[in-house]
C-alpha cells in the first residue's frame, strides 16, 4: 500500500497536526511514514501544508508532490493543490469554507461541511478531524484505533481533556463517510 | 525500544547531546532553525550551554574557543551562514581542533531560497575556506541515520582533532521520520591533553593556535596534516551499496538525492534492468575505493544531485576514465523526482544497449 496524502489549509486550521496524527498511527503500525511541512516564507494568517506518506515499503520522497488524496481546508488549498492530484485519486473538499466544486472528473470529491459539523458538535477546532475521520473510513490507509493513541502524544498532557472531543469528531466523519459510499 | 516520530534538524540536537556535545553556539537560519532551537531547551536540562552568537562569524570563533578548551562543541548553520564561517573553519582546521559544524542546505548561490538543495558539496569537501585542510564529511540520508551518525561525527573529531561537517539538506532538516533513539548511554570524551585549560600553577604551557610564521615550520605543519588526512583517506570510507553486485549501471548519490535514487532502483529492478545505486556517506573522505573496484564491471554511471554537478567530479576523478559517467541534477531547491530520473536511466541503459 501506498498513500500521498496533502493536507493544505489556513494556519490555524490544525492542518499540520492532522499529518502528524496521521504519521504517528502509521508508525504504530509499523508502517513506514514520513511527514514533511510546507516552510516557505509564511506569514500569519497564510496558507500552510504538509504531506505524509504512509507505505508498507521505504520512502523515497517525503515530498507529496502528487498526491493520492489531498484535504483541502481551504479554497486557495483547493485551487493550488488539485491539479496535481493522480487520476482516480481522492479529493476531501471542506464544503463549511470552499464553495466551488472542483473541476477534476477523473478523481473521487467528497464534500465535507467540516467547520459546520464541527461546530455543531460544540468545538470548531476540530474540523481537521471530521476530514481525518472522513479518509480513514474511505481509505483505510491507518485505523481508528491507532490515531486515537497517537493523539496522546501529539496533544500535550495538557490539553488531553480534548481527547473525547477529537474522538467524537473522528466517529462522526466515519459515519458521513459510510453514509456517502452508500449513497 | 520504542520508535519515535522526529524532526532531522531535532534529532542532529538530540543526537549531539547522546554524543556528548555539551556546547552549541550558533545564529538562526531557514531550513535549520528547529536545531538552536531544540537546542536552547535540551542543553540546559543536561547542564550544557546553548549561545545564541551575533553572528556565524562569531558562533564559529566561539566554537574555535571551547574546542580549543577541550569541550565537545556544535555550531549549525544552512549555505549563507556556514560561508560566512569559513574563516573559522580554517583556523579550527589549522590549529587541529575537533569540532562538529552542521550545514542543511538551501538552494544558492547568494541569498538563494530556503529550499533543500545540495549546491554546497564543493564548500564542504574541497576546502571552503582558505589554505591547504580537509574537514570529514558525513551525508546522512534518513533521520534515523542522523541519529547514529552525530556519534561517530564527534567520535572522528576527537580521533583525528579534525572539524567534522554533516551535510544534508532543507528536506532532511524538516521531514519527519520513525526513529529509534537507543539507550542513553554516558559518554566520556576522550582525554586531551593538549586542551588549553590553564597551567594550573606550573603546569605545561599548552597553546592553540594556527600562526606558523616561519615558512620552514609552516610546510612542517602542512605535511603533519597531509599526512592525517592520508590516514583518514584511507580508513574512514563509508558508503552504503544497492543492488550494486550485479549492476550494468550504477547510479551515484547521497543524502536526498539517494532515497529518491532508490526508488528508481526498485523500479528499474522490477522493469529487468540491472540497475544498482552507490551512496556515499562520507563525502570527504570519497569512497574511491568501491567505485574502482566495480567500474571494470559496470557499463556507465549515472551522477544525481540536487545542484548542476558538483560530485560528479569525485565520481570521474574516481572512475579514471574507465566507463563514461553521466549527470542528472535539479538546482535552486527543486527536488529529483523518481520518474524523470527513472527515463534518465531507462535512456541511458538502452543506449548502453546498443553499443
Amino acid at each position: 500500500m501506498f498513500e500521498g496524502i496533502l493536507i493544505a489549509g489556513f494556519g490555524g486550521q490544525g492542518v499540520l497536526s492532522t499529518g502528524q496524527l496521521l504519521a504517528y498511527a502509521g508508525m504504530k503500525e509499523n508502517k513506514h511514514v514520513a511527514w514533511i511541512p510546507s516552510y516557505g516564507p509564511e506569514m500569519r494568517g497564510g496558507t500552510a501544508n504538509c504531506g505524509v506518506t504512509i507505505s508498507d515499503r521505504p520512502i523515497s520522497s517525503p515530498v507529496v508532490s502528487e498526491p493520492t488524496v489531498l484535504i483541502a481546508m481551504n479554497r486557495p488549498s483547493l485551487e493550488k493543490f488539485e491539479p496535481a492530484v493522480v487520476p482516480s485519486g481522492l479529493i476531501l473538499v471542506n464544503s463549511s469554507l470552499i464553495h466551488i466544486k472542483t473541476k477534476r472528473s477523473d478523481v473521487k470529491t467528497v464534500y465535507v461541511p467540516a467547520n459546520d459539523i464541527a461546530e455543531s458538535l460544540g468545538n470548531g477546532k476540530v474540523a481537521n478531524n471530521i476530514i481525518l475521520g472522513v479518509l480513514l473510513e474511505l481509505t483505510g490507509v491507518v485505523s481508528t484505533e491507532s490515531v486515537l493513541e497517537a493523539l496522546k502524544e501529539v496533544l500535550p498532557p495538557k490539553r488531553h481533556n480534548l481527547i473525547p472531543i477529537n474522538q467524537e469528531a473522528l466517529e462522526k466523519g466515519r459515519q458521513l463517510a459510510r453514509e456517502f459510499k452508500a449513497s | 525500544m520504542a520508535k519515535v516520530l522526529m524532526k532531522g534538524n531535532e534529532a542532529i540536537g538530540e543526537g549531539a547531546v547522546r554524543a556528548g556535545c555539551r556546547y552549541f553556539f550558533g545564529y538562526p537560519i531557514t531550513p535549520q532553525s528547529e536545531l538552536p532551537h531544540y537546542l536552547a531547551k535540551r542543553m540546559p536540562e543536561v547542564g550544557g550551554l546553548y549561545l545564541q552568537s551575533e553572528s556565524e562569524t562569531a558562533a564559529a570563533n566561539m566554537v574555535f574557543g571551547a574546542a580549543g578548551a577541550g569541550a565537545r562543541v556544535m555550531t549549525s548553520s544552512s549555505g549563507p551562514g556556514i560561508s560566512l564561517m569559513q574563516e573559522g573553519i580554517s583556523y579550527i582546521a589549522g590549529a587541529e581542533l575537533p569540532c562538529v559544524i552542521v550545514n542543511m542546505i538551501r538552494g544558492g548561490p547568494g541569498l538563494g531560497n530556503i529550499a533543500p538543495a545540495q549546491s554546497d558539496y564543493f564548500q564542504a569537501v574541497k576546502g571552503g575556506g582558505h589554505g591547504d585542510y580537509r574537514v570529514i564529511c558525513l551525508a546522512p540520508a534518513s533521520v534515523q541515520e542522523i541519529i547514529d551518525l552525530m556519534q561517530d561525527a564527534f567520535d572522528l573529531a576527537d580521533k583525528y582533532r579534525n572539524p567534522v561537517m554533516l551535510l544534508a539538506d532543507g528536506v532532511l532538516g524538516q521531514m519527519m521520520e520513525p526513529v529509534e533513539l537507543g539507550e542513553e548511554k554516558f559518554v566520556q570524551p576522550p582525554e586531551k591533553p593538549w586542551a588549553a585549560t590553564g597551567r594550573k600553577k606550573g603546569g605545561p604551557k599548552r597553546l592553540i593556535n594556527s600562526l606558523y610564521i616561519v615558512p620552514e615550520e609552516c610546510e612542517q605543519h602542512n605535511l603533519k596534516l597531509a599526512k592525517k588526512y592520508a590516514v583518514i583517506s584511507r580508513e574512514e570510507q563509508r558508503w552504503e551499496e544497492y543492488h550494486l553486485d550485479d549492476a550494468r549501471l550504477v547510479i551515484v548519490a547521497f543524502g536526498t538525492s539517494a532515497r529518491v535514487c532508490k526508488a528508481v532502483v526498485d523500479r528499474a529492478r522490477d522493469e529487468g534492468m540491472a540497475v544498482g545505486l552507490l551512496r556515499p556517506i562520507t563525502v570527504w573522505p570519497y569512497p574511491t575505493g568501491v567505485i574502482k573496484r566495480i567500474r571494470e564491471k559496470v557499463d556507465r554511471f549515472l551522477v544525481v544531485e540536487m545542484n548542476m554537478g558538483q560530485m560528479i567530479e569525485d565520481v570521474r576523478l574516481a572512475v579514471e576514465g574507465a566507463r563514461p559517467v553521466h549527470f542528472y541534477g535539479r538546482a535552486g531547491g527543486m527536488m529529483p523526482v523518481a520518474r524523470d530520473i527513472f527515463n534518465e536511466v531507462k535512456k541511458l541503459y538502452n543506449g548502453g544497449a546498443e553499443q
